[in-house]
């Protein structure tokens, strides 16, 4: 009888849990979703406190007690410009506790003499799915914190170590099938997933992390899809699909905003080879600087306005100072949108949740398609610490090796401004026409002292 | 292969296509959000960790089970914390200005 009503407590939980996706398909009604989903989570969990397994609940309630504590902080404290590595350092945790579970129950298995062949290949692929999440998470967020170095790391014959790993783990799983009670073939397969995880991150330079953080985020999905499979638990079975979906779905959706094949970004290492054709596209000619005060006179008499800002736009914490420029120059009559490149920042949506923070309001946060129709009526387009998704060379010089990636076309717009920190490359390593073109100005220096600076020019003219 | 392992093979396929579906419209907008969210609920994985850490299967399981417990208690309410902290951020222009003290009114009152 309990069974059956934990099983409907499940089912009701998955109803919300769905019920809750849909509604995070419109700002407006996102937030109620969530509640929805979080009440979901609540009755799946005191359900299964009423599994027949569980004799004893001191070590339940010390570990939730602190994991809860744990996880205060890295949800109210975590500031929003470093949410890609708090995701990332997440994706950390869900996968571990997946890959304990795998490890625990595969003992628990092997002690009762219990093992049998679909729950040994099931509690298999939760630990290769985890453990390789696990790892890889870890040296994601190591990059995006700066612990690690962003730039890929890479050494000769890196990709055939990773396919030799990967078979081997391959081929660690089918033996288990075969002979499910092998616990040293088994610990192997850990040992190889937790190596696998960070060969596989350690080569991807900090432009491609959407696609990598995405990637695991797909990845921890999974795990939780085989302990599912494991345990016979179904509610697992559906939430795992559907984060592992997600994951997927942003991680393809990521690598065509850079039109890049998945493959490519998993085993190209961009950065590396970027670098050295980067020279030979460089079109020459002198990038022009104008002052503050120059700027911000074009900026208060502009009517239509887009700015358009990139990952340095987070380094530097500057998303206020742009709001409040543009609030500035909408006072005095001006029209202020936000142009928004899939791949800016280092993880899907990052730009929305950045200028979100600094209030600016959605309706204004304007998708890659839709802006770059408004490009050829703007007085102004501001780029603020974007660099590769504004390069026109993407579009017009086949031998960049960014060419095909669509931009952001900021060339349309009548005049531009760009604040830059200095005269350095992009994450590609590639040199950027616009900021040569003749209608281009560039403001160098720390992006929130310039947007600081513009908005004090344009309130005073 | 047992009819439970059949059905459950099923239920996935099934809820994948659900997944499909439903996240492909959810606009690029809203996509960090997204997946914080789908990175808090994929703390569902507490529903295993529980099992482990409450079946009394010797020292070994239950430490392992605590310890997924509290990984997994730490994605949830971090990450339920963030998303909702997050989606509170995303406010409409003036001309929702109505819609906008609405929804600040009834967030007041349900903290």
């Amino acid at each position: 009888m309990t069974e059956i009503l934990i099983q409907l407590a499940y089912l009701f939980a998955a109803f919300l849990f769905i019920t809750a996706l849909r509604a995070l398909g419109r700002p407006d009604s996102a937030r109620r979703g969530m509640q929805l989903a979080t009440f979901g989570m609540a009755v799946a969990v005191i359900a299964t406190l009423f599994q027949a397994r569980i004799v004893s609940y001191e070590w339940i309630v010390v570990g939730a007690a602190v994991g809860a504590i744990a996880g205060y902080p890295l949800g109210m404290w975590v500031p929003m410009t470093a949410m890609p590595q708090r995701i990332a350092l997440s994706h950390a945790f869900g996968a571990l506790a997946a890959t304990l579970v795998g490890i625990g129950e595969y003992t628990n298995g092997f002690s009762g003499g219990t093992l049998v062949r679909p729950t040994v290949m099931a509690l298999g692929l939760e630990v290769l799915f985890g453990g390789v999440t696990v790892t890889g998470s870890l040296i994601a967020f190591g990059k995006l914190q700066g612990i690690l170095p962003g730039r890929p790391l890479i050494f000769q014959g890196q990709n055939a170590i990773n396919v030799l790993l990967l078979a081997a783990g391959c081929c660690c799983l089918i033996w288990l099938i075969a002979f499910p009670a092998q616990v040293l073939v088994f610990s192997a397969m850990v040992a190889i997933a937790i190596l696998l995880g960070i060969l596989f991150v350690l080569p991807i330079g900090g432009a491609d992390m959407p696609v990598i953080v995405s990637l695991l985020n797909s990845y921890a999905g999974l795990a939780a899809v085989a302990t599912g499979f494991a345990i016979d638990n179904n509610i697992l079975i559906i939430v795992g699909a559907l984060d592992g979906l997600s994951g997927f779905i942003l991680a393809l959706a990521m690598s065509k905003a850079m039109n890049r094949s998945f493959a490519n970004v998993l085993f190209g290492a961009f950065g590396a080879t970027g670098t050295d054709t980067a020279v030979a596209t460089a079109s020459g000619g002198e990038m022009s600087a104008t002052t503050v005060e120059d700027a911000a006179l074009r900026l208060a008499y502009a009517e239509r306005v887009i700015m358009v800002p990139g990952y340095g736009l987070a380094v530097s914490q500057a998303q206020h100072q742009m709001r409040e420029l543009g609030d500035l120059i909408e006072n005095r009559g001006g029209d202020v949108r936000y142009a928004i490149h899939p791949v800016a920042g280092r993880m899907p949506g990052h730009m929305n949740v950045l200028l979100a923070e600094a209030g600016v309001p959605y309706d204004k946060l304007i998708d890659m398609d839709e802006i770059n129709e408004r490009f050829v009526e703007a007085d102004v387009a501001v780029v603020v610490g974007a660099n590769d998704v504004v390069n026109p060379a993407a579009r017009i010089n086949p031998a960049s090796p960014i060419f095909g990636m669509p931009i952001l076309k900021v060339d349309d717009a009548k005049s531009v401004l760009v604040l830059k920190r200095g005269k350095g490359r992009g994450f590609s390593g590639v040199e950027n026409d616009l900021f040569v073109d003749p209608k281009t100005s560039m403001l160098f220096g720390d992006a929130r002292q310039s947007l600081l600076d513009l908005g004090l020019q344009v309130k005073e003219a | 292969m047992p009819t439970t392992t059949i059905i459950q093979l099923f239920v996935f396929m099934l809820a994948g296509f659900v997944g499909v579906q439903t996240i492909n419209r959810i606009p690029p907008l809203l996509h960090t959000p997204l997946m914080a969210a789908t990175n808090a609920i994929s703390g569902i994985s507490l529903v295993a960790s529980l099992v482990l850490a409450g079946s009394g299967d010797g020292v070994l399981a239950t430490t392992l089970g605590a310890t997924a417990v509290g990984c997994a208690m730490a994605n949830i309410v971090g990450g339920f914390l963030i998303t909702d902290r997050m989606l509170s951020m995303f406010k409409r222009t003036k001309t929702a200005v109505v819609d906008k003290a609405e929804d600040d009114a009834s967030s007041a009152v349900k903290s």
